[in-house]
């Protein structure tokens, strides 16, 4: 059909304008120059070598893998136990819950950064891994509650019932029946909320003290300007693993049957 | 329960307004008498260049000190960087003389004992006891390099360097000027006026009356028709006059030597109407969480290499005399390229930067203050 | 009986207090961080600083939202902020449609997954570097000039420019409008459409008339996302920006760590929070919630 095809063709420059740039950067990573310039004069591959020596790269990638990892599974927990609380509520009541956890999302990043980082003073707490995590957690717990409070929508009540039916209490039930059907919808939810928190700059630079995530080691190292190759390096690696969870993430859509939750 | 409320508040208030500039008197404490065990960490606050691996790495083996370090494009980010998380995140930062009175009027930072700073005795006269980090006779910085902002051009586009700073007020190069994204900048165009026109009397760019004020706004309203971009990290502006979007700037010699380095054809100059300039001081915070480390890095950053591997790096002047022999030493002429040996007029040319005061220096108290240059500033950039 | 067995007895016959106790966790988590971090916020915007010690004066005053009223430039800046965050939303809600419709209507199981993956991709690669690249590709002699230049045509001067920061903005939350877009139209009944075409309506007609509306609550979700990541904004229009590119982050950032006058900053920024709180009620009524 010919309607067809022009969709296709506006979904080829739509995906041409979404990787051009991250094309871009991978070449960027080969580049001689360390200021970027076009057309790229020379090419190397030492940068992978520096990149790798980087001591500084190396803390603030774990860092930041450790901050969404945490972030993560906090928001996975809270976000869980809300949607399951909202499935059971008035619509009402509902649409609260929903309002106040979209807040931290919906809210200009500045916002909740300068909030966080003077209520965190105000308590005397010193800016740590923790208040970084606070600050993710916080704005992760939205990703997960709607996956789930989408799944839980879809989920019959006849099968709790039952189990209760059965004899089964709340907290069995959960295990047996709820969670292993809500997982696929935790999970996707997850890796979506780690990649938000894995790459979080503006709220971060108000929560995070002294120490580097690597966004923030980023932005130190675009700011000086020699060391770009090394961001490119650096994203040109992470593209490559995170193949590994998106591959993933994709088993679990295939699993439960929907390609886009 | 409202008196409670209220007690909050008070709390609140009492603990912001601790973290602000221009409070009562400086701060109290004790310096270090002993530099004892290193702590094994220590956080710095530094301008783009300041932190190089260069002279990190081998202070990281020699004392077990792990740097990490945060940089700052403006000393406004600089102050507010001292006093993020209560003041206790960073134990160092190579503060400029337009943040240092901030600082030590802030509380943010404590005095230094120069008894523990060998390299203090061979400075420079000039920067043993400066005004901007030296009050009442307690040291709270120690001096570190210095050097003038400069005019930066494309070496194409000027193929003999420009002898005035009117070539970044020129409708000629619209589209192709970039200045930093900074209030002090309003010094540098009130620099420029005073040369040219003289009828308005200004004697030092940094205490100017609301006349004075006007007159440099407006010179700055017309100038940011021209303007590419304000540029905010030393990396914006190496970037503008690598792929040609600008030709012709202010900046420091940092950016000259990094697009030197990637074969940009740019050089920089100093106009005949002078330059604004930095001078810059160590400090340490209030609230250090590794005092010993800080003293151990100060003294690092001190000694003639070190301060001979900075100056050839940013393209400044360091404050200790004896690293002239140290600069030849790395590269032929350096320490005369980089001033390190000249007589002490060329430093007193250079207006080096100063927080703007409502006391004009001369008894006047009609001058603007830094939060009224901050306002003007973004007036001007609109 | 046991007690998590009686735990749940009460649960079932209470199902409030069950959702009250599931709830507890999350709601002391925002309500003891969040949203009291940001009504302390709230209340700061009514203080003033005193010019003389620059300590913070709290009370109840309107100087700070006087002040931004009358200073042209704050006006100014708000409004680049506002019909930028609008223009991008727009241009997002376009340009995801394409890609929703392809992915959910026509691709293959597999094609679709992997529309998806690519989707993704960019999420997982950093945001910093993909607005650095931007900067690289739109410069004077960067990727972009060099084609038009290769192909015969004249430079296009958007560098450093608010068209720069429509197109990076757009380019950088694509993915969130994507995402609910694509959601909604899964959830559309195939037979509707078939319905549709079933009596009489062309392809078009019926993307007009049944579609669209069936996936607003989808586009409003995005638009959450792609309004409010751009309003909060500072670091993509001090990369990409030119002159008089300011956001309102920029103002809000500088004020705090400029002059720590937290009060001022904490008056601006009541303005993005009150556009968002209204777009929020409106995308409420629209049922953008469900299809978040």
């Amino acid at each position: 059909m010919r309607s067809d095809a022009i969709i296709w063709a506006a979904v080829a420059v739509v995906f041409s304008f979404l990787f051009i740039p991250i094309i871009v950067i991978v070449l960027y990573a080969f580049s001689t120059a360390p200021i970027p310039a076009w057309p790229i004069a020379a090419f190397t591959l030492h940068w992978f070598a520096d990149t790798w020596a980087d001591q500084a790269v190396r803390q603030a990638l774990l860092l930041s893998l450790e901050v969404a990892s945490v972030a993560t599974v906090t928001a996975m927990i809270l976000g869980t136990l809300a949607a399951m609380a909202v499935a059971r509520m008035q619509s009402g009541a509902k649409e609260v819950v929903s309002f106040i956890a979209v807040l931290p999302i919906a809210l200009p990043g500045i916002l909740t950064g300068m909030a966080l980082a003077a209520y965190f003073a105000f308590w005397g707490i010193n800016l740590s891994y923790w208040t970084i995590v606070a600050g993710h957690a916080t704005f992760c717990v939205v990703i997960v509650y709607n996956n789930v409070v989408a799944r839980l929508r879809r989920m019959s009540h006849s099968l709790t019932d039952a189990s209760a039916d059965l004899g089964a209490d709340a907290f069995r039930t959960f295990r047996l029946i709820q969670l292993p059907m809500m997982a696929s919808a935790i999970g996707a939810g997850a890796l979506l909320a780690f990649a938000l928190s894995f790459d979080e700059v503006i709220v971060t630079t108000f929560t995070a003290g002294a120490q580097n995530t690597l966004p923030l080691w980023i932005f130190g190292a675009i700011r000086l300007g020699q060391q770009l190759p090394e961001v490119n390096v650096v994203v040109f690696a992470i593209i490559l693993f995170t193949a590994i969870p998106v591959l993933l993430a994709q088993k679990l859509i295939g699993e439960s049957g929907k390609v886009v939750r | 329960m409202k008196d409670g409320l209220k007690r909050k508040l008070a709390k609140l208030a009492l603990y912001l307004s601790a973290s602000l500039p221009f409070a009562q008197g400086a701060a109290a404490a004790e310096p270090l008498q002993a530099i004892g065990q290193g702590e094994g960490v220590l956080n710095v606050v530094a301008w783009e260049g300041y932190a190089q691996d260069a002279w990190v790495k081998p202070f990281e083996a020699s004392t077990g000190c792990m740097v990490h370090v945060k940089y700052a494009g403006s000393s406004d980010e600089m102050v507010a960087l001292m006093r993020s998380g209560g003041g206790d995140q960073y134990d160092v930062v190579s503060a400029s003389g337009d943040a240092t009175l901030r600082l030590i009027y802030g509380h943010d930072v404590q005095p230094i004992n120069m008894a523990l700073i060998p390299a203090w005795k061979s400075f420079i006269p000039q920067l043993k006891n400066p005004p901007f980090n030296t009050v009442k006779g307690i040291h709270y910085g120690v001096s570190y390099e210095w050097g003038p902002n400069t005019l930066l051009y494309n070496t194409e586009v000027f193929p003999t360097a420009p002898t005035s700073w009117s070539v970044i007020y020129n409708p000629k190069y619209k589209g192709k000027i970039t200045v930093p994204d900074n209030p002090i900048q309003i010094a540098d165009a009130a620099l420029y006026l005073s040369k040219r026109e003289p009828s308005l009397g200004i004697t030092d760019p940094y205490e100017l009356n609301q006349a004075q004020m006007d007159a440099v706004v407006k010179l700055l309203k017309a100038q940011s028709k021209l303007i590419k971009k304000y540029w905010a990290l030393a990396s914006d502006e190496i970037q503008l006059f690598t792929s040609g979007d600008a030709v012709v700037g202010a900046a420091w010699p940092y950016q000259t030597n990094t697009l030197q380095a990637a074969k940009v054809p740019v050089a920089d100059t100093i106009p005949q109407e002078g330059a604004t300039g930095w001078a810059d001081s160590w400090m340490i915070s209030a609230k250090a969480p590794h005092p010993n480390c800080a003293y151990e890095w100060i003294n690092w950053v001190t000694t003639p290499k070190v301060q001979a591997e900075q100056a050839i790096y940013f393209g400044e002047t360091p404050a200790n005399t004896l690293a002239c022999k140290e600069m030849d030493a790395q590269q032929p002429g350096a320490c005369a390229q980089y001033h390190a040996n000249a007589p002490a007029s060329y430093f007193d040319q250079i207006k080096f930067w100063k927080t703007p005061r409502t006391d004009c220096g001369d008894g006047q108290h009609d001058c603007l203050d830094y939060s009224a240059w901050q306002r003007e500033w973004q007036f001007i950039k609109g | 009986m046991s007690l998590s067995k009686s735990l749940s007895a009460f649960g079932w016959r209470r199902p409030g207090a069950a959702s009250a106790a599931l709830l507890g966790l999350p709601a002391i988590w925002f309500a003891a961080l969040y949203l009291a971090a940001i009504g302390a916020l709230l209340i700061t915007s009514f203080w003033t600083v005193d010019d003389l010690s620059g300590n913070l004066i709290p009370g109840f005053s309107l100087t700070n939202f006087q002040q931004l009223v009358s200073g042209q430039v704050y006006i100014r800046i708000a409004l680049r902020t506002i019909s930028i965050a609008a223009a991008v939303t727009i241009t997002d809600v376009i340009l995801a449609w394409p890609v929703a419709y392809a992915m959910i209507r026509l691709a293959s199981p597999r094609l679709s997954a992997a529309m998806m993956a690519g989707v993704m991709v960019p999420l997982w690669s950093s945001y910093l570097a993909r607005v650095y690249a931007w900067r690289v590709i739109l410069s004077h002699n960067g990727l972009l000039n060099w084609t038009l230049i290769e192909i015969g045509l004249p430079r296009a001067h958007i560098g450093y420019s608010n068209w720069a920061m429509w197109i990076v903005f757009s380019y950088l939350w694509l993915p969130f409008m994507i995402l609910p877009v694509a959601a909604s139209v899964e959830r559309i009944p195939p037979s509707l459409l078939e319905a549709s075409a079933d009596l009489g309506a062309r392809g078009f007609t019926t993307f007009c008339r049944v579609m669209l509306p069936m996936a607003v609550p989808g586009m409003v979700a995005g638009a959450i996302f792609t309004f409010s990541l751009t309003l909060g904004d500072y670091v993509t229009p001090m990369l990409v920006g030119g002159r008089g590119s300011d956001f309102i982050g920029n103002v809000v950032y500088s004020n705090v760590g400029v002059t720590n006058n937290i009060p001022f900053a904490a008056a601006y920024a009541v303005l993005p929070l009150g556009v968002m709180a209204v777009f929020l009620l409106i995308a409420r009524k629209l049922g953008a919630f469900d299809a978040l």
